[in-house]
């Protein structure tokens, strides 16, 4: 079998950056649900930790967030905006969408972060004089943090390859763009690989990192 | 504001064709993650014992590019990626193969890890009695393995059946795609796909449930 690739035939400079363009968006993505998603978690996760009706009340939501597929959240947050008769752009419905499914992932770590801190330390500095919020502040979060910042370093490498399912409900990012001058130009290997490239370093740095932490977080 | 209709009529009438999806996606997903332990189990194993060589080069290479590319680029990879060289993949044979492709390199990390947990004097100790290595796995190492990868792998297959979803995006009707099929006729896309993710859940509770039933069992003392 003779494998012919000639680069850039068929393809213009152009397209190239209509895929960077893509993979900016991509990027943007990451940045904007991160940030929205971590803060939403950690609301989320000390909320459902200390009040009880909360975390009864907001159980089934997290359960369902983690147990339907993503591709089906964009599309049934894209058409309830739609039958209230308010409809969202591509790009709010995948801000939105990502955003609450990272800050569901970021709620069970801090839960889980908040627990690994022993209670015998909440009590040892409350009876040093510390009020509530002292407390929470100067010693549940730094050790919480601590324990579960290589964790969040994974949901947030989950979430950068998340971003490439905005596309089912119209938005083009890195993936979308790829396929669109793929189905033009059928250079689909080296835009295939191009495109895998770019998702791997993005992520695999960030993963290489997250693990170095984890070694030393063990060790110490 | 809200002058919205629902109908779900039709989607009783074409619930046969969302149960049918159902079932290949609960396919695929079993066939996936048996496929790709039987991969990570001699990748974990050889990444474990620290040999090099190219098998080593191999498992590590799988399980960065299984765990730091998107699931749906893998897809696209078997798929078109395949196609663009001439072996053209049915859309099913497509996610088989990227599923389990994403499988293996997970579980790979799963299981080296849980190897990793388990303390070398276990292997030490039964090598000492006189066992070979391939007796101190199956007697010593692996009951103490299993306990310690089994919810992992439960998350896992949990993950794979997510996963299968994706096949929607080539043209495959699992669960997603057929729902998607389904409802290009009515477009009354809400009252389909939130029956589909009720079927999702359902079956994702089935698993869960199935899981702690068989670890209640198997490690009740």
């Amino acid at each position: 079998m003779v494998i012919n690739i000639t680069p850039y035939s068929g393809l213009q400079w152009s397209d190239f950056w209509y895929v960077l363009d893509g993979a900016w968006r991509t990027v943007m993505l990451t940045i904007v649900s991160g940030a929205a998603g971590t803060l939403i978690g950690l609301v989320l996760g000390w909320a459902r930790e200390n009040s009880v009706i909360l975390r009864y009340g907001l159980a089934l939501y997290v359960d369902v967030t983690r147990s339907v597929p993503l591709i089906i959240q964009f599309i049934l947050v894209n058409s309830v905006f739609s039958i209230f008769g308010l409809p969202l752009t591509p790009l709010e419905v995948g801000l939105l969408t990502l955003s609450l499914y990272m800050g569901v992932q970021t709620s069970e770590l801090v839960r889980a972060g908040i627990r690994s801190v022993p209670e015998q330390l909440q009590k040892a500095a409350r009876s040093l004089g510390m009020n509530y919020w002292q407390v929470q502040t100067h010693i549940t979060a730094p050790l919480a943090i601590r324990t579960i910042f290589p964790s969040w370093i994974g949901t947030l490498i989950g979430l950068t390859k998340d971003t490439a399912l905005v596309s089912v409900v119209g938005y083009i990012e890195l993936l979308r763009a790829a396929q669109i001058v793929i189905n033009r130009s059928n250079e689909t290997l080296l835009i295939l690989i191009g495109v895998g490239v770019f998702y791997f370093i993005i992520c695999y740095p960030v993963s290489l990192y997250g693990r170095r932490l984890e070694r030393r977080l063990a060790h110490d | 504001m809200f002058d919205y209709q629902f109908y779900w009529s039709m989607v009783w009438s074409k619930f046969p064709d969302l149960l049918d999806g159902a079932y290949l996606s609960i396919q695929i997903t079993a066939i996936s993650i048996v496929l790709g332990l039987l991969i990570a189990m001699p990748l974990a194993i050889w990444r474990h014992s620290g040999r090099g060589g190219p098998l080593g080069a191999l498992a590590a290479t799988w399980v960065e590019l299984a765990r730091n590319t998107p699931a749906l680029f893998q897809i696209y990879m078997a798929y078109f990626g395949l196609g663009a060289l001439g072996l053209h993949l049915s859309s099913y044979a497509a996610l088989l193969i990227a599923i389990t492709f994403n499988n293996a390199g997970y579980l790979t990390e799963t299981l080296r890890g849980g190897m990793a947990a388990v303390a070398p004097q276990q292997t030490a100790a039964a090598r000492s009695l006189g066992m070979t290595g391939f007796q101190s796995f199956i007697h010593v190492v692996f009951p103490q393995l299993f306990v310690i990868v089994f919810f992992p792998f439960v998350n896992q297959i949990n993950w794979a059946l997510l996963n299968t979803s994706l096949g929607m995006m080539i043209g495959l009707r699992e669960l997603t795609g057929a729902t998607q099929a389904a409802q290009a006729e009515s477009f009354r896309t809400f009252e389909f796909f939130i029956v589909a993710a009720a079927l999702y859940y359902l079956i994702s509770k089935l698993i869960s449930a199935g899981a702690h039933l068989a670890a209640w069992r198997l490690f009740k003392d």
